[in-house]
């Protein structure tokens, strides 16, 4: 039987064909992957929004049980300390009698002007990030603020911008401020509100 | 830098090096008001609590530029051996104290409290005396809170003569 020799140029194109093929399956294997901390994306705004409004330095004073917290890991203000019914401690010892309107580099207390606790129906502890979004854009728990005086709350409110400078702590070491520098989050809670404050999903 | 303010009902100047310098080491040090003490400079324990317009603060935590012109009160101020304050009565009725350290500061802070509250219940001191006394002379400053106001309800019903 005669054997069946193919031409060269037959040869030479398949494995031609077979490198081409085999380079192309390589090379989209290796496409990199989407950086989260570069790649832009429709969630951006938010995501930075919500690692600050998710920081202790906000968290801290949106309790739900009206007890402050203090610290990285959010324990209970020391000596029994309570918002009381206006949120800013009972009618002898309150928030003053320690905070004043700015930190206190001698004692480590920290301070701001109008020094409270968001009220009972702002607390966000325990709350996932969609229902710290869901509840801030509730009129029935914001305070009746609209999207707009809410987004100039955020940006705004000097017991909020206090976040980024914390002062010291008790011990003398610098309280950490939120991850995202206060400028970026600044423009990602406008950036959020003129998309239309949208929440995505968890 | 000098800061005027009122102590004990008397206008005192001061010269501080430093705005923010506690109020504490002002009355203290500078004015030679030894009766507020200094225990944990931290605004924790309340010993070194006074009163700033009527209103009690922890003066280890509070910058004299924010007293500039305004009414310190002392426990120097608070009464005399002539004329006690009601808290000052009650606190020798009931023998209060035990090292007395931290007492003046607990003084200070229920005549803060008796004048917001003229008949304060137990979680009316609960929630508003949250000073720190070693001893744990807590049950007797209770009782001496509840004769304070007694003390206090009695006086202002009393006739004038």
């Amino acid at each position: 039987m005669k054997k069946f020799f193919p031409p060269l140029f037959l040869l030479c194109a398949l494995a031609l064909g077979i490198v081409v093929v085999f380079s192309n399956t390589v090379s989209s294997t290796y496409v990199p992957k989407p950086d989260a901390n570069l790649t832009v994306t429709d969630n951006e705004p938010f995501d930075k929004m919500m690692q600050v409004l998710t920081h202790e330095r906000c968290v801290n004073c949106h309790p739900n049980d009206g007890i402050p917290k203090q610290g990285a890991d959010g324990h209970p203000h020391h000596f029994g300390i309570a918002g009381g019914p206006n949120n800013t401690g009972f009618e002898a010892t309150n928030c003053a009698t320690c905070h004043q309107s700015e930190n206190n580099p001698y004692s480590g207390v920290p301070g701001a002007p109008e020094w409270s606790l968001a009220p009972a129906s702002m607390q966000w502890e325990g709350l996932s990030r969609t229902e710290i979004a869901t509840s801030m854009m509730d009129p029935e728990r914001n305070g009746g603020r609209s999207p707009e005086e809410t987004m100039h709350h955020l940006t705004e409110h000097e017991l909020v911008l206090w976040a980024w400078k914390p002062g010291v702590d008790a011990d003398g070491n610098p309280r950490t401020p939120p991850h995202v520098p206060k400028e970026e989050y600044i423009a990602a809670v406008k950036a959020w509100f003129h998309q239309g404050h949208i929440i995505p999903s968890e | 830098m000098t800061i005027s303010l009122h102590v004990n009902g008397i206008l005192k100047t001061v010269d501080v090096p430093d705005e923010n310098t506690p109020l504490l080491w002002v009355v203290r040090d500078l004015l030679e008001l030894k009766g507020t003490k200094f225990g944990c400079g931290k605004a924790a324990c309340g010993a070194c609590t006074l009163h700033v317009d009527g209103e009690a603060v922890r003066s280890c935590s509070y910058p004299v530029k924010f007293a500039r012109d305004k009414q310190i009160t002392t426990i120097e101020g608070l009464g005399s051996p002539e004329n006690p304050h009601p808290v000052q009565q009650a606190w020798i009725e009931e023998v209060v104290p035990q090292c007395g350290y931290c007492q003046p500061g607990f003084m200070m802070a229920t005549a803060a409290l008796l004048k917001k509250i003229p008949r304060p219940t137990d979680t009316d001191i609960d929630n508003n005396i949250v000073n720190v006394c070693r001893c744990a002379t807590y049950y007797r400053m209770r009782k001496a809170i509840h004769r304070a106001a007694e003390i206090q309800q009695e006086s202002t019903e009393k006739p004038i003569t």
